[in-house]
């Protein structure tokens, strides 16, 4: 493989899914929705198989099911039976509708289709419970799956959220994490006492029960009033370093009913959990419960133990922006070299927040893409001589290829069990993904071991 | 159950009865139900998708690329060109100003960086919108690089899966013709619709040779461009898989007079049935056939049928679903489940004919619900009100059995079991067996009920 310096035309395994596919999993994390995409079937279909085979949960995404006539006439129609159907159907307490590529480009104009159909039909949305209906525009020409998944939690709260009475609350936007993630922040927040709305929180509706009865749309999920209410929250706590700082839910909550922002890293390793626990305590007017500094101070006296195990060795981070953040920030705080760390999507932010999460470790200074496949990272990746590489499940060809371990983490993990039950923030998150590397380091090295140590 | 189904879909579900078989079928999916259906681009893709030694681009933005990449376990024997996903990745430029340079640089990039024997390039749905023309750059590219450059229609709002299944017979169609034939046997085939998931279609590569047959081309699984351009040359084309490629044996039939047999490598039966077809075929050319067919077909029963009456004792009585994308394979399992003593209770299809739902209906017993284009909610439903054992279908179908605590089999693109051939019943009985007889089924709700655990671990049953 010879280095290029022009960028590449075409793109070779992405390392990015579509937009509307985030938009789906964000409207999956609030109560009694149901996802619906604007376009042809094959999305809804394609997105749903890529979904169910993480978490391993029904992921039902309604469609318009847009066919050539609507494509020449315009999907309006087909968009306004659908909403008429899943209204009769699946008794929704919202509609998440997130264009395509197909709508986008046909001009199909969603939200006055909407305004619309709330004109044709009062008495019919009444009579189901007068539902919210959202619309995000998710053109997948324009963007990956994680700008989807934060365009419709913006989209969300610019149109529930009113101006309300101060209620205490404190208002969460984590981003995309996993079921147990979310669960483990909720209870964070319950041992703060901190009464929180946390948007979305997939800890049910992808993580449930075995059940007698099919639930047409799973338990769990955020509480629309609690939406609808975020204008009365006292406080604002939102994950991730590399959105743009403009037109997030946080900084629109921020702007528009003047809630006081706390913009943090998404929660990955000691000192970025550090952060999150400070805001708490602020919020709170607490110290940090025992419990947690109890897990804290195991965690650090496991670093001790294991930190020659991982010393010095050299990883391939990558994944979303977010998750490569956080991910390379605990790397190298328990002296592992991050030597790239890559992401599929474009918001110029990357090179800067992990210069911030790095700042204090001279060692490591990794090179950072935004914008690349597979077949760029392995392009990077190859010279770098990585111990392992640490992302979601599709860079097991590279793994293979050059015979390191892959540490499966994110989204999505397709060739294990449980990836959606993986913990990856807090310091419990951390002790997790601390004990799984060492563990897999000290097995690579078990295994080529001609001695067979039985203590390591 | 009634509030689960869609008046507009009430006629495509019907119970079968003393009443004459009547279903409608072939329609749109219903707006806002959920279909588990896929589109157009999806069915070039399945059917195009194993041939390893071509370059699959799919000319559109990201998702149509990532959600089939290495999609299909479709094995190859030699080059895996097919398992590595390639896109133009549109983005809003090229949206506005056209994609057709974008097309062009990117085909020719891949092109020199892999050598393939032939390229093809899937249009997506907003390639039909934005109206780039794919034949002009394929033809531009095609003449530059000496390979074939093949336009897949394959936008997604032009019909369903079934109008991709043509649109891809349309694109190899246009290979065949152009190779030498002329080392081919007169005792030749082509194996038409058979994807080699889990590598079955060398199981019955293996039959054919002991039958001795010359296979020219596989059409697609384990497939190379070079034997398709020459499969014009084979003396039949042997179908399986009623929707993905009989348009290519239709159209081979017309311009090359290659004459067709519709087969089933799925289940004893069927796959007996397939192997002393093909040996009738050729009975003048080879009167011999028949016997090694009958030689071959008794030393693979003789193996297996022992084995699959241990699986029978267990699984007598059981019941079963089948929701499948073709319904030519639901012909097969309902014989299958037959002959390991299961009634099969539900069947359906995505894509069915009127002419594939009254066969159903005639091998399929009183009671039993035959279903079009279903959707999750009418499926739980069915899976609840026939208290099915184990259900049969693809990876959407399978969360639906598992949180009702139902047990499940993939049959689809994903299954890493051979399911073909003998001894691909066996696996078949076998997979069955170890969902159905799983001893987790008696923890989950469906069984239990709603109850306290005290209440719970009185009315466990013994082991």
């Amino acid at each position: 493989m010879k280095h290029h310096t022009e960028p590449y035309v075409s793109t070779t395994n992405a390392c990015k899914l579509c937009k509307p596919l985030g938009a789906c999993l964000a409207f999956r994390g609030m109560e009694g929705a149901i996802p619906f995409l604007h376009g042809s079937q094959g999305c809804a279909t394609y997105m749903r198989r890529y979904i169910i085979s993480h978490f391993r949960e029904p992921m039902d995404i309604a469609s318009s099911s847009l066919g050539e006539k609507h494509a020449v006439y315009g999907g309006g129609p087909n968009l306004k039976l659908g909403i008429k159907n899943v209204l009769t159907k699946y008794h929704a307490g919202l509609i998440g509708i997130a264009s395509t590529c197909l709508t986008e480009t046909i001009g199909d104009d969603l939200p006055m289709i909407v305004r619309e159909f709330h004109g044709d039909f009062p008495d019919l949305l009444h009579e189901h419970g007068d539902p919210s209906i959202v619309t995000v525009s998710t053109p997948s020409y324009s963007g990956t799956h994680m700008e989807g998944f934060h365009d419709a939690v913006r989209a969300t709260v610019d149109q529930l959220a009113v101006a309300d009475f101060p209620n205490g609350r404190v208002g969460v936007f984590p981003g995309f994490l996993s079921p147990s993630d979310i669960r483990y922040l909720k209870e964070v927040l319950d041992d703060f006492g901190i009464p929180a709305t946390i948007l979305p929180d997939i800890s049910l509706t992808l993580d449930g029960p075995a059940l007698d009865e099919y639930e047409k749309i799973p338990r769990g999920g955020t509480p629309i009033s609690e939406i609808k209410s975020l204008g009365g929250a006292r406080s604002v706590i939102e994950f991730g370093r590399t959105p743009a700082r403009k037109g997030t839910a946080g900084t629109l909550l921020e702007s528009r009913f003047g809630i006081p922002l706390h913009s943090i890293g998404t929660p990955i390793g000691l000192r970025e959990s550090d952060r999150l626990f400070e805001v708490l305590e602020e919020l709170s007017c607490r110290e940090t419960p025992e419990r947690h500094m109890l897990a804290r101070g195991r965690l650090i006296d496991s670093f001790v133990d294991g930190h020659k195990y991982v010393f010095g060795k050299k990883a391939v981070v990558y994944g979303e922006g977010d998750l490569v953040v956080g991910l390379t920030s605990f790397l190298a705080e328990v002296g592992i070299k991050p030597v790239l760390c890559a992401t599929s999507t474009r918001t110029g932010n990357l090179e800067r927040a992990i210069g911030d999460v790095l700042e204090e470790f001279t060692l490591a200074s990794p090179l950072v893409k935004e914008g690349v496949d597979f077949y760029e990272i392995a392009e990077e990746a190859e010279s770098l001589e990585p111990d392992f590489i640490i992302g979601s499940s599709k860079g097991y060809h590279l793994a293979r290829r050059w015979n390191v371990p892959l540490i499966r983490v994110g989204f999505p993990i397709h060739d294990r069990f449980g990836g959606h039950r993986m913990l990856h923030i807090g310091y419990a998150g951390a002790q997790s993904l601390f004990d799984l590397i060492v563990n897999t380091l000290i097995e690579r090295k078990q295994e080529q071991s001609p001695v067979g140590y039985t203590y390591i | 159950m009634g509030s689960t189904i869609f008046s507009e879909r009430q006629n495509q579900i019907v119970r079968k009865g003393k009443e004459p078989f009547q279903i409608a079928c072939n329609k749109d999916s219903l707006a806002g139900a959920v279909s588990q259906r896929a589109c157009v681009f999806c069915g070039s893709r399945v059917v195009l998708y194993p041939i390893a030694d071509a370059l699959h681009l799919v000319h559109g933005p990201i998702g149509c690329a990532a959600y089939t990449w290495d999609i299909r376990g479709a094995l190859s024997s030699g080059p895996a060109l097919h398992r590595l996903s390639f896109s133009t990745d549109l983005q809003e430029k090229d949206v506005i100003f056209g994609g057709e340079e974008k097309l062009e640089r990117a085909l020719l990039e891949l092109i020199e960086r892999h050598d393939p024997k032939a390229a093809f390039v899937y249009s997506t749905c907003i390639v039909g919108i934005i109206g780039d023309d794919l034949d002009a750059v394929c033809n531009r590219v095609a003449a530059r690089k000496g390979i074939p450059v093949l336009p897949v229609q394959s936008e997604g709002f032009k019909g369903n899966k079934r109008a991709g299944y043509n649109a891809a017979c349309k694109a190899m169609f246009r290979l065949i013709g152009t190779g030498d034939t002329s080392d081919i046997s007169p005792l030749s085939i082509n194996i038409l619709g058979d994807f080699n998931l889990a590598g079955e279609i060398w199981i019955i590569r293996e039959y054919f040779r002991k039958m001795g047959l010359q296979v020219v081309a596989n059409i697609t699984g384990d497939g190379r461009v070079a034997d398709i351009q020459r499969a014009h040359g084979a003396a039949l084309n042997v179908v399986q898989c009623s929707g993905s490629t009989m348009d290519l044996a239709l159209m081979m039939k017309e311009q090359y007079g290659t004459p067709f047999l519709r087969v089933s490598y799925f289940g004893i039966e069927d796959m007996a049935e397939s192997l002393y077809k093909i040996a009738d075929f050729f009975l003048e050319q080879d009167p011999g056939m028949l016997d090694r067919t009958a030689a071959l077909v008794k030393e693979e029963v003789d193996v297996i049928y022992p084995e699959l009456l241990k699986y029978r004792n267990d699984l007598t009585g059981k019941k079963a679903a089948i929701y499948v994308g073709g319904a030519f394979k639901a012909f097969s399992l309902v014989k299958a489940f037959r002959l390991l003593g299961m009634d099969v209770v539900l069947v359906g299809s995505q894509t069915g004919t009127e002419e594939d739902y009254q066969e159903l209906s005639e091998i399929t017993d009183d009671g039993t619900i035959i279903v079009d284009d279903s959707n999750p909610l009418e499926l739980s439903s069915f899976l609840q009100e026939k208290d099915v054992d184990v259900f049969v279908g693809g990876v959407k179908e399978r969360p639906i059995a598992y949180k009702l605590g139902v047990g499940f089999c993939d049959h689809n693109h994903e299954r890493k079991e051979a399911l073909e051939g003998f001894v691909g019943m066996l696996n078949f009985a076998r997979e069955i067996h170890s969902s159905v007889l799983s001893p987790v089924w008696r923890f989950v709700p469906r069984k239990t009920g709603k109850k306290t655990l005290q209440s719970m671990r009185k009315a466990e049953p013994a082991s």
